[in-house]
């Protein structure tokens, strides 16, 4: 019995670690919010990543009175920092998808502690990526312009481009993960609510929770709509880095026209997420002493998706050099020489296999995997050469294309890189004042992992007979009682 | 004046006593019944004799109204409305039409399963009568309770009172209108 226990044990380990209970559970992740003095550290963090964030402010506004000449964008790389940095931001943003959706369809319990900061996470990525096109736009006061709305001009926008399938993708992902994000909090905005001492916190959260009272029928509902979010939501989130890739692969530049794109984009988005999910719960399960809820567990898990994902990006790359050959066209077979050794910018392709090949087969081995050390440096890794890839895509692409006579260099400006270093400072501005006013962790999905949360039934069962949440939605009728 | 009063509470201490406890309350005839738990207890349908929402049909609607509004908008643009030819693309590409419809089909049905689970439960509602029982605060933290109305046919104060206090609850109070 003993040796059965320790085998289900090491396969199906504890998501809590330690003594918890409802009220405890409920106490230690609602305090930090409500109890817990701010900690200095805090205010250090937010104060630098707040001043980084003035430095996106300060570009924008000369960005917008002057034009965006001030990028580096030339011809021919009309596309540059702006669309890297969109990518690069988008796809960071997909691990929370992921996280909160596939995962829950997936049955994966572990799910349970990160999803939500994860998905905090995706919110925050998906506002610093649109950023950029808006402001490429060069006039993003007529941003509006891509919606479809009758006018006094007679237009309409052009659905047959990729663009406007990018307009439609992002929006509806950024509104979507935005209800997901704020369905999911509800319940905990409650409890909040009811836990709250100050007047003015009690009157806020209380209106943000809707008067939610935990009632079973609401609870039915929403399960039913948490569910259905979660499946509407997994189509979704492949379907945006498809259509980011859609991007590239719908013209005919060497470099971008590829069919690989689509499941190659994805993989690279999940992978790049996970990363900073990882950079994000590492340091913070140490500083808010999480390490009961986001357990060795959870990190050892993360990675094995990074590296799984990342092996599908490898094999993105084999199979852009594979195409390049097997079709012997000659843009393809030139562009993927001038990419890898023969054009201005190769060091870029090597340093991105580096990065994000070579670094991630440390992955395989447990003392890698375990220490977080490793994973935190893997990680930042990883994240450089997810940043890397899309450089390599666009800017080595597109600075050699069809004719010689239209060849130029491209070299980032101080805008470029201080909007960039912005979005850094906004988004980090953003994640501290979520850690500080919002549950960092889903505090009713944590209670229900709790053995005390099992329902004992009136015959036959001997307690090891877990229900998930899916399957309690699934199957509303139960056992006969 | 005599305090009017909306119904009888009772806690209990786990997910457990809960459910037995609701499930002898709908033995009992009781239909303006309900349970509240700090988080989703699915065998509290059962015990409580919860119909299946309706929700998902509505999310369904959503989203068939979502795409025949993408397929629509995109047709009468750029077949009816504005036609002009980009990419020596016809003016009915419909490949090119899937991605926008996609994503609405997603947008709307989405929209629908939040709103529409919010105005089935009422929310928001900000004013409940179990909200001036002070203990129901720890229905949002490690209690759970069980309410029967006085709307309910069968409800009889003492009747109703001295049967929950049978259920063996932590203690049974009076919810003020």
């Amino acid at each position: 019995m003993q040796d059965i226990k320790e085998i289900q044990e090491r396969i199906y380990p504890p998501m809590v670690e330690g003594e918890h209970t409802f009220d405890t559970v409920t106490d230690k992740i609602s305090d930090l919010t409500l109890k817990k003095k701010t900690p200095f550290h805090w205010f250090i963090g937010f104060g630098i990543a707040f001043i980084i964030a003035q430095i996106l402010l300060f570009t924008i506004l000369y960005l917008v009175t002057t034009g965006i000449g001030i990028w580096g964008n030339n011809q021919p790389v009309g596309w540059a920092f702006d669309i890297i940095n969109f990518v690069w931001w988008i796809g960071i943003g997909h691990a929370g998808t992921l996280i909160s959706a596939i995962l829950l369809l997936l049955n994966q319990k572990w799910r349970t502690s990160i999803n939500r900061f994860a998905e905090a996470m995706t919110l925050f990525a998906v506002a610093c990526a649109g950023l950029f096109p808006l402001l490429h736009t060069g006039r993003p006061w007529l941003a509006y312009w891509l919606f479809p709305y009758p006018n006094t001009m007679g237009m309409w926008p052009q659905f047959r481009s990729p663009l406007m399938w990018d307009v439609f993708a992002v929006s509806t992902y950024a509104t979507i993960s935005a209800l997901f994000w704020y369905v999911g909090l509800i319940p905990d905005l409650a409890t909040l609510r009811d836990r709250a001492k100050n007047k003015y916190f009690k009157l806020v959260y209380g209106l943000l929770s809707w008067g939610w009272r935990g009632s079973a029928r609401h609870w039915h509902r929403y399960e039913i709509t948490y569910l259905l979010l979660a499946g509407l939501s997994t189509p979704l989130v492949l379907s945006v880095h498809s259509i980011v890739s859609f991007d590239f692969s719908v013209s005919q530049v060497p470099g971008w026209h590829a069919t690989i794109f689509p499941p190659y984009f994805v993989a690279g988005a999940v992978f790049a997420g996970f990363a900073m999910v990882l950079i994000l719960c590492i340091p913070l399960r140490h500083v808010y002493r999480m390490k009961d809820f986001i357990t060795h567990t959870h990190l050892v898990y993360m990675a094995k998706v990074m590296l799984a994902t990342g092996l599908i990006v490898c094999y993105g790359y084999a199979m852009e050099a594979f195409f390049a050959w097997y079709s012997q066209a000659q843009y393809e077979v030139f562009m993927m020489k001038n990419r890898a050794w023969e054009g201005p910018y190769w060091w870029s392709y090597w340093l991105l296999i580096l990065c994000n090949g070579a670094s991630i087969q440390l992955l395989w081995f447990k003392r890698f995997r375990e220490s977080e050390f490793w994973l935190f440096t893997i990680s930042i890794v990883v994240s450089i050469g997810m940043w890397l890839e899309r450089f390599v895509i666009i800017v080595t692409s597109l600075h050699r294309d069809f004719l010689p006579s239209s060849w130029a260099m491209y070299s980032p400006t101080m805008f470029d890189w201080s909007m960039f270093l912005g979005t850094l400072g906004f988004f980090f501005t953003l994640i501290y004042l979520f850690v500080r006013f919002l549950p960092i962790i889903s505090i009713f999905e944590v209670r229900t992992l709790l053995p005390s949360a099992e329902v004992e039934h009136h015959h036959g069962h001997d307690g090891e007979h877990k229900e998930s949440f899916i399957e309690q939605v699934n199957e509303p009728k139960g056992e006969t009682a | 004046m005599e305090k009017q009063i909306y119904g009888l509470l009772a806690e209990f201490d786990t997910p457990t006593e809960l459910v037995r406890a609701a499930e002898k309350v709908r033995d009992a005839g009781f239909v303006k019944t309900d349970a509240f738990s700090p988080f989703p207890l699915h065998e509290i349908d059962e015990a409580l004799g919860i119909k299946r929402s309706i929700l998902p049909y509505l999310v369904f609607a959503g989203g068939v109204a979502g795409l025949l509004t993408g397929i629509g908008l995109q047709v009468f643009t750029h077949v009816f409305d504005y036609p002009i030819i980009v990419g020596g693309r016809p003016h009915l590409s419909i490949p090119a039409f899937v991605p926008p419809a996609y994503e609405l089909t997603i947008l709307l049905a989405g929209f629908t399963a939040v709103f529409g689970m919010l105005f089935l439960n009422g929310l928001p509602q900000p004013y409940h009568p179990v909200f001036n029982v002070p203990r129901f605060a720890l229905a949002t933290r490690e209690k759970f309770f069980l309410l029967i109305e006085t709307k309910d046919p069968k409800f009889n104060y003492e009747e109703t009172r001295s049967f929950m206090e049978s259920l063996n609850p932590q203690e049974v109070f009076d919810v003020e209108e």
